[in-house]
């Protein structure tokens, strides 16, 4: 707790700082691209918003099997602190992919795989936190909501390799560490801050959430050592 | 232990053929799915070929996602699942047992009634015993995966709506393989990768959906 109280406040600095260094750099900084123009500076947001709505996942997958095999409540509350902020990101990757379609390929919606991928990892995401609510015993939910995340990796894992696997409509990745392959350094820094940023914003949601639960908790835990009390 | 599932089995397919609400129920709802469907989409013979094969593995997922709810929670209610679990057999293969009887249930009989669904929907008649076999194929995987949904929401009042939201995007490849199976014998394509890969599916799912549904059942014993 007290680590994550020092750690939280320069994580949300952290993450505005990029935030504004990296819109400014992508919106006005940046040079218009050669055939789309102003329009394809919207991947500065759509980009890290998906790579993150995968990566949170990965996160929330670890954090799950170390809480199926040490039993370690934290990571328990970190999977599920996870959920809302990844759900978050996968919707921002959807619309903000609609966005850029809609004048770029003529339609707000394709049947392409990663689109069609995205849209079931955010059903995952919809269907882990409902899971949550649905079990009243937290601990049964806990561990409930682990399985199906082990389940649901196998989704996530389609998600991100769905454009190796299926050649259709949307372009393969545009990030790599590999020099020869990604795009131009132009877009490639900027982007590079986005995404630190959205990793940052992520981080400082997640500090707060499972700060958030564990307090929860706690206050549980009293009010049951109080009833019980009051009982005896 | 081979007695005690054997046990198990034929009491799941009894249960299932001698109460309401088993076996029956499925291939009505199917049945009635597929009269529903041109109803929506008009009696167009040419339109309704063109969606056939999506339309009949549309209306099986349906049927099986309907039926899944009754796979183990009658038996968390009434406290069977504590004597399960005290079987000598392990709960891995009383789950896979279950989800066997399951697919002999509800999934069986599809492999009769799709071909008579694809006929109401003016499937070429060539492409029923594609239909056959990608049901076949793909078909134990819907109750495979989907007892992983059924025993994470065993223990609850109202969990078919969790059940659905939980299990419908684990379905997506069967669905979308055993659609291009068929669709491939109306084209004159070779249907053989689609049905591989529908048979790998299913035989993924009953390797592990067992371990999972098995460690979710045990979130229910007492």
């Amino acid at each position: 707790m007290r680590v994550s109280g020092l750690i939280l406040p320069w994580a949300f600095l952290l993450a505005t700082a990029l935030f504004a260094v990296g819109l400014y750099w992508a919106l006005w900084v940046a040079p218009p691209d050669f055939k789309q123009g102003d329009g394809a500076r919207i991947i500065f947001i759509h980009v890290p918003a998906a790579a993150l709505s995968i990566g949170v996942y990965a996160v929330m997958v670890v954090a799950s099997v170390t809480a199926l095999i040490w039993r370690h409540p934290v990571s328990d509350l970190t999977a599920k602190s996870c959920a809302p902020v990844g759900a978050a990101f996968t919707l921002i990757a959807l619309i903000t992919g609609s966005i850029w379609g809609k004048p770029m390929w003529g339609a707000w919606w394709v049947w392409d795989a990663r689109l069609t991928a995205e849209l079931i990892l955010l059903f995952f995401y919809l269907g882990y936190m409902a899971l949550w609510n649905a079990i009243d015993d937290q601990t049964t939910a806990a561990r409930a909501a682990a399985i199906l995340c082990c389940v649901g990796s196998v989704s996530a894992l389609l998600s991100k390799y769905s454009v190796n696997f299926w050649n259709t409509l949307h372009q393969p990745a545009s990030l790599s560490v590999d020099k020869a392959e990604h795009v131009h350094n132009a877009f490639y820094l900027p982007l590079l801050v986005m995404m630190g940023a959205f990793y940052a914003y992520f981080m400082a949601f997640l500090l707060l959430g499972v700060r958030k639960e564990i307090r929860a908790r706690r206050i549980r835990n009293l009010r049951g050592a109080l009833a019980r009390e009051a009982g005896a | 232990m081979r007695r005690a599932l054997g046990a198990l089995l034929r009491r799941d397919l009894a249960l299932a053929l001698r109460s309401g609400g088993g076996a029956a129920l499925g291939v009505a709802f199917y049945l009635i799915f597929v009269t529903l469907a041109p109803l929506g989409i008009g009696p167009d013979p040419a339109a309704l070929a063109r969606v056939a094969p999506g339309l009949v593995w549309l209306g099986a997922l349906l049927a099986a996602l309907l039926t899944l709810e009754r796979m183990f929670q009658p038996d968390v209610e009434d406290g069977t699942l504590d004597h399960l679990a005290l079987a000598p057999a392990p709960l891995e293969a009383t789950a896979f047992v279950k989800a066997f009887a399951h697919w002999l249930t509800t999934g069986a009989p599809f492999l009769l009634v799709a071909p008579l669904a694809g006929l109401l929907l003016r499937l070429p008649a060539e492409a029923a015993p594609t239909l056959i076999l990608s049901m076949l194929a793909g078909g134990p995987a819907l109750s495979f995966i989907g007892s992983i949904g059924a025993a994470l929401t065993a223990g609850l009042k109202r969990g078919g709506l969790l059940t659905s939201l939980l299990v419908l995007p684990l379905y997506v490849p069967t669905l979308i393989f055993g659609a291009l199976a068929v669709e491939a014998a109306v084209l004159g394509t070779n249907p053989w990768p689609m049905l591989a890969i529908g048979a790998a599916i299913s035989l993924g799912s009953m390797a592990l959906a067992p371990v999972a549904a098995a460690a979710a059942l045990r979130l229910n014993l007492s």
